[in-house]
Parts: structure tokens; sequence; C-alpha cells
């Protein structure tokens, strides 16, 4: 098995969903595998994070390699997938 | 007897709940709660006391959260929130209401959900969306919003939704089918030889009169109406009110011929209280005349608007009247707006107030 993802999450997320950890281990070849993931193990966190289009929420970030990711993009074994609240709010 | 009533406030920030004994002079306040997200709508059912919560936030989308145990605790789900692919994501949920087994939801971009399983999970009522007028909705002001939900007491097939800037529409089969009920409201916005349009109306606020399942008042962008066959035909009420603007309307909870309205100064005027004095108008006889009520309101310097689900009454005998203000103020009245108090201050922007008595 290739060597997980480690996807980091906000505090914010992981307040709605108590049972829920901020560096988690995922195996995925996508950031849309990720969330499935996420979702698999905290029901509705998948929908807190990507709309229906389906895209990432506008206000989230999910960066990867320093570079601002989609659903679609790919990730290599053993990469940190970083999920940030963008500044947005009022 | 009641013990203790439960006035529920969403915020821009957050919902939070007054709790006062039934006499009604003073409140405590809790909260915020749910996580401080944005909450257009909190509601309570009467026979379980389950609270619910609709709003969204701008990072985590549009959710519905619910509290079996008066606030203390909240759980939140948007399985099936949800339109198709491609479609405009849902931002935000605007309105709630609950019958019997059946919670409804309405949400920006406009359309209606329903949960039969108490808000675990939403399918979309999605008869709404397929009305042939629906591309040609508008967003008003506030968004494309279905802000207003009236479900026939006596007849859970029947509803009635408000839609800014669509409409009233009416449905007797469940939501299957779908017509406009516009008839006889204005749409000032519009060239002075389209403004009876069989849809695009302005409606603010739409609410049903107790015991009266044909009776309707609406508060609308454009004046203030009432009709008494359904929706089907819309009679101006506004003579004697001090503006035909205004978002807020509320029914007594016995009384049909009553109804409480917070009229504002005008779409284009600053939209806060006529005069920068606060005053509640009271119609005891359907609209034909009206009462300012004032005693114990901001009677000077007062700016502030009320929002379109900001003000509601209790089912205590005199009613309770209850609003919240644009600037965060909550104002109550415990013998049917004859003479007011503030019962909070400091809140952010108060979208809805509705209230829950429960008996001792």
């Amino acid at each position: 098995m290739a060597q997980p993802v480690v996807v980091i999450l906000p505090s914010a997320l992981a307040d709605l969903f108590p049972d829920s950890e901020r560096r988690v281990e995922v195996q995925a070849s996508t950031v849309d595998g990720v969330m499935n993931v996420l979702d698999r193990r905290w029901p509705g966190m998948r929908d807190r994070l990507c709309d229906s289009r389906p895209a990432i929420r506008r206000h989230i970030n999910v960066f990867v390699d320093g570079e601002r990711a989609t659903l679609a993009t790919v990730l290599k074994p053993g990469t940190e997938v970083y999920v940030l609240t963008a500044i947005s709010g009022g | 007897m009641a013990s203790k009533v439960l006035v529920l406030i969403g915020t821009k920030k957050g919902a939070f709940i007054l709790e006062g004994d039934a006499s009604r002079r003073s409140f405590a306040l809790r909260g915020p709660y749910c996580d401080n997200w944005p909450m257009n709508h909190v509601i309570a059912d009467r026979e379980s006391g389950t609270l619910y919560a609709g709003g969204g936030n701008e990072w985590f989308g549009p959710a519905v959260w619910k509290s079996s145990d008066l606030g203390a605790t909240w759980t939140h789900s948007s399985e099936g929130l949800a339109y198709q692919a491609g479609e405009d994501p849902i931002k935000s949920v605007w309105s709630l209401a609950r019958h019997d087994d059946r919670l409804y939801a309405g949400v920006e971009p406009a359309g209606l959900f329903r949960s039969d399983d108490d808000g675990q999970s939403w399918k979309q009522v999605a008869g709404l969306r397929n009305h042939p007028s629906r591309p040609s909705w508008h967003p008003g002001g506030g968004g494309l919003i279905l802000h207003s939900l009236v479900v026939n007491p006596k007849n859970p097939q029947e509803l009635w939704v408000g839609i800014s800037a669509a409409g009233v529409f009416h449905t007797s089969d469940g939501g299957e089918s779908w017509e406009a009920r516009n008839r006889g409201t204005r749409a000032d916005f519009l060239p002075e030889d389209m403004r009876y349009p069989e849809f695009g109306q302005c409606v603010h606020c739409l609410v049903m009169a107790p015991g009266m399942t044909n009776r309707l008042y609406q508060q609308n962008h454009c004046g203030m109406y009432r009709s008494d066959d359904g929706g089907q035909h819309w009679e101006s009420i506004e003579k004697g009110l001090p503006s035909s603007f205004g978002f807020p309307a509320a029914t007594h909870p016995r009384d049909p011929e009553s109804l409480f309205l917070l009229p504002l100064n005008g779409d284009t005027a600053g939209r806060y209280v006529p005069g920068g004095k606060a005053a509640v108008w009271r119609t005891r006889n359907a609209g034909e005349s009206w009462d300012a009520l004032s005693d114990g309101l901001p009677q000077e310097n007062a700016f502030f608007g009320v929002l379109r689900q900001a003000m509601a009454t209790d089912r205590l005998d005199p009613a309770g009247v209850y609003f919240g203000t644009s600037s965060g103020a909550v104002y109550a009245s415990a013998d049917e707006g004859n003479r007011w108090r503030q019962i909070a201050e400091h809140l952010p922007t108060v979208f809805s107030v509705e209230t829950l008595v429960i008996e001792g």
C-alpha cells in the first residue's frame, strides 16, 4: 500500500466535528479522494469543504506542494495537504 | 401553566436564546450558539421543544442545526441539501417550518427542501424550481431567497412560499405543482404599465392568520396586503400606515383580525424607523385601521431597521410581541404591544425572532 498523504485541517472545521483530528493520514491519490475519505470518517465533512458544483468551496483553500489545489489535483504518496479557511467573513 | 418563555434569536454571528418566565418582565441571555455561523432563522417545534436553526457560513456552506436540549448542545446536517452538479450551489438556509413529521427549509438561491427524518437528511421539493417562471426569477437586495414558508395546519399538502423577488407561490399537492399567487400586489420598481405582473413581486414576509387558512397577510417591498382566498387575490391594507415599506409581519396567536407590523421609512430613504422614532403598528380589524404603539420604544435618533423574520408573538394571553433590530437590540411587550421594554442589546444584527412557550 502506498504511503498515506497527511491532511492538516483547520480548527474551525474540527470544531464542527467533535471527534475529528487536526492531522489525518489518508490513503488517496487526489484531493477529491481525500474528501471522500474524510466524509467516510466524519460524515458530513465533505459538504463543509466542497459544494455541489462540485468544487472546493469558494472560501476554503487547499494547498498541495505550495500550490492552490482543486478536487482534481493528483497527490504524491506522503505529501501534505493543507486545508485552510480563507480570509472572509464580516 | 407556562413556566418559561424562550425567545429564539438568529443573528449575523450565531444563535442566541433569551429565557424568561411567564411574566415576561425580564430575560436572561444565552449564546452564542451554532459556532457563530450566520443564522437566518431559529425555530422550535412546539410539541417536542426541539430547536432548529438554519443558516450558512461563508467557509462551510449551508446547514440546519438542531438542539434537543433547549440549546445546550447542537448538531448540524446538510445531507441532501444541494442542487444538481453544475447548478449554482446553495449558499444558505433562509427559513424553516415544521409541520407534524415534516421539516421544510427554504434556501438561497431560491428553492425548497424537505426532511422527513427530523433534519438528518433533505430532499428537494423539486416542483418549485421546475415552475416555468424560474428562469426569470431575479434576486432582491438580500439575494434570490426563499424566506417565507407557510404550511396549512389542516392540510399539509398545501403550502405557500415567498421568494424575493419572484413573489408568492402556492401548491396544493405537496409541492409537485405550483402557481404564482400575486394578483393585486404591485411591483413599483417596474415600468408603469408592468406594475402588476403574474410573478416578480418583491414579497418581504408572508404569514397566515390563526384559525383562517384562507387568510394571508404579506408585507411587500411595495405595500401591505391581505388575502382572504389563499392568495388568489390581494387587497391593499396600507392606508393609515406611515409607509408602504417594511419587512416583518407577525400574527396574533388567536385573533385573525390582529396583525403587527414595523414599517420602515422607505426603500431609498435608509430603511430605518420613520423619523428616527420606533413604533410597532397594530391592526385589530384585519388592516382597516392601524394604531402606532411606541410606549417604551426609542423616540429619537433611532436609525435601525427590523428584518423580515425578526418579529414574533408568543401564544400566552395576553400575547407577547417581540422584535430584534439591525443594531442588535431586542424589544418585548407582554401586553400585545401596548408597552415595550428592551430585553437585550449589543447583539449582532438580528435576522430572526421566534418564541417557544414551555409549560411548567
